[in-house]
């Protein structure tokens, strides 16, 4: 009966949200997109005589260039340059935090797949032959791959970085339990479908416009005017959008369009850089691979007393965003629970593979990895479900964070009881019971996985955004933010806020490239915060050009401004229509001579960091959820199916539920991915070997969850999201890492001496080495 | 002259016939909505449909542009996604969509779209599974494909009442433009089936040698053999089923008595790269291919086929399938010998045939290890077997020992589990990126024990083969 009434409740709920994600806004680009028609890079109408450009890489991890030959690429017809670090003008220097990357290799080279040189032809596939025609001796020296090993070497990016809480080494001591273990979690490689590439047209006095799939356009302009020795004005960088991004071109963009800037800057020609894939999948970094020892100590009644651990960062051959990555993860580390004494500390290894970067998470779950593989651990020993656990030590309002945040408008109890009753778990977790006693050949299991997620960059003086508005004399609005649209819908809700605050139609809304001409020294859309930061912007300069619209109106209608208001296209007065339309009272606007354009700056409130002690509120609000993850083993063959994740997400009062439920279910895909079908993998002399999508796996339709459920929970939202809408972008990402765990628990369904292991990802082969060995 | 239609315009070129087709839409016709992400048929971006005119009737295919040689388009209808277009609205696919949110960046998206279509232009029957293979060959990296399932329930739901091979029905509700009615006719008007081929590499459906080396192919000379019809064939005679080398993995697929014969064929064949693939890629191609794991080479390993060879004077020889492998991708096949068919003898009802696969991701994935088996039973004694096993040796593996083992033994687990200790001995698994040696080991067995309980669930469960269950 109960299980009925549940059911009910559940499918009223569904219905609910399947009617209003029906009613919601669809994404603005989804007309171009569906018939071919969007534009991205590699489709943009070249200039005649542009010429195509190769990269020409290390064959070596590690290593001094003796000696290398262009002599026969050069030769060979249609070749017109070959651009090493010689050719730079400026600074042979693209490193974002820490300036330790040169854009070429110098004398030494420090991963696979370093760029030594630029060849320029014809066209791509004579650049390519040319390349097949470098000759290039390398000494070699000494190669690391793990992080474990240039620890011990001391070899790393820069210095550790610690955060603290109460006192770890005395909770310990009054522990009841106290279990430790290690912990290594696998890179990710990104695999936008676009691959990395940017296209560089000279214009007149040495000027430069680049168009570049990039995350970030200011670090695209600076960096090209840094190599080039000129002033950023020169440069253009303009973007229309990106086919997948998720923090691979947030800063791993701006080499290519670096060096397609500069082989323009020297021929006074167009020149276009397209990554093929197995250059790109060679050349670029990925999600940081960790290796981590944790250290967890338990009362009786399973609260969390002390945790301890350390984070070996695999950062790869130079910075890019290796410390800020490092820094979320110790603000993730205890994911939504209350720990009184928490010790982390995160070190970022230099090794011998590609510089690691962003990655949707931002190393926040990495973190929250390991101290769910603690809580796994320490359940497995005390012989209680890991959800117990879990359950008895979830955030509460006003506890205090590591980082000495204090949490406010807490949903982590919220999500997690909501889930729990939403979906009905105590009869999901009786049905793997009962699956797993009257099944040998297949076994279920389940899992429970809360997540938390900071919005905001932590470095806090990257929280700004700016939106130019243009109301054009036909009552037409182009609108150009720093905002890049990669698939998140952010441009559908700057559209949506400014059809809001205008009330008109959104066919009259444009919203204009990614230029940075027109919204300058622009953070990287990334944090998730792209639509929080750039739609508070949207917001005030709308509501500026509404006021001053008022005042025109207030004039030609002859009433008070405070009874004004813009709605149907139209003013009313006191909520009665009038006789001027949105088009007339713009047109008046023009023959008063008032500005029709505005500019407006959004820079977050309340936030603050002191990297001196490690504290301070850096984040303008979290975002919270919970998931219950089920999957079925096929325990022949070590396979998998997953039956079911379902989800309670706190999105506050979301705008757009069908791109915000978008983000969610794509997160959770991307982070099961990343726990179990994709492997990175290099070899010891640090090539990668997945290095094609033929040895690279990323979940395909038949790879995902029969069901994917999710229930939007009812909260208030936050001042500081857009309209209450909170950011969608990582939060979900970490849903998945709920699949390691349910595969573990089918496994030790079948394989009672199966030794709990904590190596991500759980690959077909790693579940049936379990299911077969301890 | 290559000639073709390429959406609504007939096309005469005498661009490098070994130049991709993806690479001509793109950059030569300026269709710039078929997009490249991998360039080794392992993402969908590029998906393009193949018309071919049979008889009066229009048969569609999708295939990834990437992989193809631009001279396989001859005399046929080649449509882009923007050869699917409406003039001022949506199709069908394309409402299905948008509608369900089933595009995000966008990028992967018309690829979405143009299998889509490929599927309502199909012969496939209209169920949601049929349409979910169809878009089986398409990476999303945004969506999480929930938003896509969606949309291509919705496609099924549109075509419930489809008129089947009837390019007016679809027309009229908006699935593909008018000037799809026009097709047939033109590609009959279009003078000159073949064309001319130079001396080359021979390339069929290209969907290896394409992977291999692109590059290459695009700037020597190649010898296509795809519309070869001596190359091309399904006949069953005398209990013997012979298939002809250009034969493609779908017209095994689609193959009504071949489908009787072996009953889990679909099933079998579905675990073979995706639909795209399956729709280019040759059966010879996979067998010289010689790819230690290459799934019908295993599969056909077992069925303990024959191949015919044929060479430039058309002097034929036969050999037995498990002796045309010498060592890693060496093989029996002497400068200006092709492939011409493979027979095998067709199952009985006292016969049993199974195929295994595991991979890291269940479709579109190399093997780690695959696996299939041919059994006789007379009188629960196993008469004859054949089990062939590949990822274990540097060539296809016929288990010669494990096969002799079997033959004349009583179907009993003691059987069987005496028949894998042999089968550890007869392999040498390498560790590489599909898989440790352990891994690869312990996974032969596991499909071993996995044919058993699949062919005689009656008979055994996992329990009669290992512990802990």
């Amino acid at each position: 009966m109960h299980k009925n009434k549940s059911n009910k409740v559940l499918n009223t709920k569904l219905d609910a949200v399947s009617l209003s994600l029906k009613q919601s806004i669809k994404n603005l680009d989804s007309y171009t997109h569906v018939r071919g028609e969007s534009l991205y890079v590699d489709d943009v109408n070249i200039r005649q005589g542009t010429f195509h450009a190769v990269v020409f890489d290390s064959p070596k991890a590690h290593g001094k260039i003796k000696h290398i030959d262009y002599s026969k690429a050069e030769a060979l017809e249609g070749v017109e340059r070959i651009f090493t670090y010689k050719d730079v003008p400026g600074e042979n220097e693209i490193g974002g935090i820490i300036p330790d990357e040169p854009l070429f290799a110098e004398h030494e080279v420090h991963f696979w797949g370093m760029p030594i040189a630029l060849i320029v032809a014809e066209s791509e596939f004579i650049a390519r032959k040319a390349r097949g025609l470098i000759e290039i001796e390398i000494e070699d020296l000494p190669v690391i791959t793990t992080a474990k090993e240039a620890k011990a070497k001391g070899s790393f990016i820069n210095a550790p970085r610690s955060f603290s809480l109460g006192d770890t080494e005395k909770a310990f001591a009054d522990c009841d339990y106290v279990f430790e273990g290690e912990t290594f979690s696998n890179g990710q490689e990104h695999l936008y479908i676009e691959t990395q590439g940017a296209y560089a047209e000279p214009l007149e006095n040495g000027n430069i416009k680049i168009t570049s799939s990039t995350q970030g356009p200011t670090a695209v302009q600076k960096t090209i005017a840094k190599v080039l020795g000129i002033a950023m004005h020169k440069i253009e960088v303009d973007v229309t959008r990106l086919g997948g991004g998720f923090g691979g071109k947030e800063d791993q963009a701006t080499p290519w369009a670096v060096m397609a800037a500069l082989a323009t800057h020297h021929l006074n020609q167009s020149v276009k850089l397209i990554l093929n894939r197995h250059d790109d999948l060679r050349m670029t970094g990925k999600r940081h691979p960790y290796e981590s020892t944790y250290k967890i100590g338990l009362s009786k009644d399973l609260k969390i007393l002390a945790y301890q651990t350390e984070f070996l960062q695999n950062s790869g051959a130079a910075a890019d965003l290796s410390p800020a990555i490092a820094e979320r993860t110790l603000f993730h580390a205890t994911n939504s629970y209350y720990v009184p004494n928490v010790t982390t500390k995160v070190l970022s290894c230099k090794t011998n593979l590609p510089p690691n970067t962003a990655f949707r998470g931002f190393g926040g779950p990495q973190g929250m990895f390991v101290i769910e593989s603690a809580i796994a651990k320490a359940a497995s020993e005390i012989g209680v479900s890991a959800r117990q656990i879990q359950e008895a030590n979830l955030l509460d309002e006003n506890d205090t964070f590591s980082y000495g945040q204090i949490a406010k408008k807490v949903e982590a109890k919220n999500t997690w009881h909501s889930a729990k009753n939403i979906f009905n778990s105590d009869a999901l977790e009786q049905e793997v019971a009962d699956f797993n006693k009257n099944n040998t050949a297949f076994k279920k299991g389940l899992s429970f996985m809360p997540i938390i997620f900071g919005i905001s960059f932590t470095n806090t003086p990257m929280n700004h955004a700016r939106a130019l508005v243009h109301i054009y004399l036909d009552g037409s609005v182009g609108i150009s933010t720093a905002a890049v649209e990669m698939g998140q819908g952010v441009n559908t809700k700057m559209m949506q806020i400014a059809a809001d605050v205008f009330s008109i139609p959104i066919d009259k809304i444009k919203i204009e490239t990614t230029n940075t001409t027109r919204v300058a020294n622009t953070s990287p859309s990334a944090a998730s915060s792209t639509a929080d930061l750039n739609g508070k912007a949207t917001l005030m300069a709308c509501n500026a050009l509404v006021e001053r619209l008022k005042l025109v109106a207030s004039e030609d209608l002859n009433v008070s401004e405070k009874d004004i208001t813009l709605k149907d296209e139209s003013v009313f007065i006191n909520d009665k229509s009038s006789e001027l339309p949105w088009t007339e009272l713009i047109s008046s606007a023009m023959l008063k001579r008032v500005a029709l354009t505005e500019n407006a700056h959004y820079a977050t409130p309340e936030i603050h960091f002191d990297k001196t002690k490690e504290k301070g509120h850096p984040f303008a609000y979290h975002v919270y959820g919970t998931a219950i993850t089920t999957v079925t083993v096929d325990c022949t063959r070590g396979t998998y199916e997953f039956d079911s994740v379902k989800i309670v997400h706190d999105y506050g009062k979301s705008m757009s539920e069908g791109i915000d439920l978008g983000q969610v279910e794509g997160a959770l895909i991307q982070g099961i991915g990343w726990m179990t079908l994709e492997e990175i993998a290099y070899n010891d002399d640090g090539k990668l070997l997945s290095n094609a999508l033929s040895t690279y796996k990323v979940p395909d339709i038949f790879s995902v969850p029969k069901s994917v459920e999710v229930i939007p929970v009812e909260t208030e939202g936050n001042e500081l999201a857009i309209l209450k809408s909170k950011a969608v972008g990582e939060p979900p990402l970490m849903y998945g890492i709920g699949a390691y765990f349910a595969l573990q628990n089918a496994i030790k369904a079948f394989n009672p001496d199966y030794d709990l292991k904590f190596h991500a990802p759980m690959t077909p082969e790693k579940v049936l080495m379990g299911l077969y060995n301890n | 002259m290559i000639t073709f239609i390429l959406n609504n315009k007939t096309i005469k070129t005498s661009e490098h016939s070994g130049t991709t087709l993806l690479d001509f839409v793109r950059y030569q016709q300026r269709l710039t909505g078929t997009k490249i992400g991998c360039r080794e048929g392992d993402c969908g971006a590029c998906t393009l449909l193949v018309g071919t005119l049979n008889d009066d009737t229009m048969e569609y295919q999708s295939i990834t542009s990437c992989i193809s040689p631009l001279g396989n388009a001859h005399g046929k209808h080649i449509v882009t996604v923007e050869g699917t277009n409406l003039k001022d609205k949506l199709t069908t696919a394309q409402v299905a969509m948008k509608a369900n949110y089933a595009t995000q960046c966008g990028f992967c998206t018309p690829g979405f779209v143009v299998a889509l279509t490929g599927f309502a232009l199909s012969n496939s029957e209209n169920n949601y599974s049929n349409a979910i293979d169809a878009i089986s060959g398409n990476i999303c990296r945004c969506t999480g494909y929930k938003a896509i399932e969606k949309g291509a329930h919705q496609v099924v739901e549109k075509l419930e009442h489809q008129e089947k091979n009837s390019s007016k029905w679809l027309i009229e509700n908006g699935f593909i433009p008018e000037y799809f009615e026009s097709i047939p006719q033109r590609l009959k008007d279009i003078e000159g089936k073949y064309i001319n081929q130079p001396k080359g590499k021979y390339v069929s459906g290209g969907t290896d040698l394409y992977v291999q080396k692109a590059d290459h192919l695009a700037d020597n000379d190649v010898h296509l053999i795809a519309e070869k019809d001596y190359l091309k064939g399904i006949t069953i005679e005398k209990g013997i089923c012979t298939i002809g080398t250009n034969s493609t993995v779908s017209d095994l697929w689609n193959h009504t008595a071949l489908n009787s014969i072996l009953p889990n064929l679909r099933k079998h064949l579905k675990l073979v790269s995706s639909e795209q693939i399956r729709n280019m890629a040759s059966l010879g191609g996979n067998l010289v291919n010689a790819s230690p794991i290459g799934d019908m080479t295993i599969f056909f390993l077992a069925l303990n086929s024959e191949i015919t060879i044929t060479n430039e004077n058309q002097k034929e020889r036969t050999i037995a399938l498990k002796n045309f492998y010498q060592g890693y991708k060496k093989f029996d096949l002497k400068e200006g010998e092709l492939l011409k068919d493979i027979r095998f003898k067709l199952p009985n009802k006292n016969t049993f045939f199974n195929f295994e696969k595991v991979c890291k991701r269940t479709h579109l994935d190399i093997a780690s290890v695959n696996s299939a088996i041919h059994l006789s039973i007379e009188n629960e004694i196993i008469s004859e077997a054949h089990v062939s096993l590949g990822g274990v040796a540097a060539i296809p593996k016929y288990l010669h020992d494990t096969s002799t083992i079997l033959t004349g033994k009583p179907l009993t687990s003691e059987t069987i589990l005496e028949a894998n200790e042999i089968l550890q001995k007869e392999i040498s698994p390498i560790s590489d990126v599909r898989g440790t040696t352990d891994y690869k080991r312990l996974l032969a067995r596991q499909l071993f024990f996995a044919h058993f309980t699949e062919l005689f669930p009656n008979n055994f469960t996992l329990n009669d083969f290992v512990q802990h269950a």
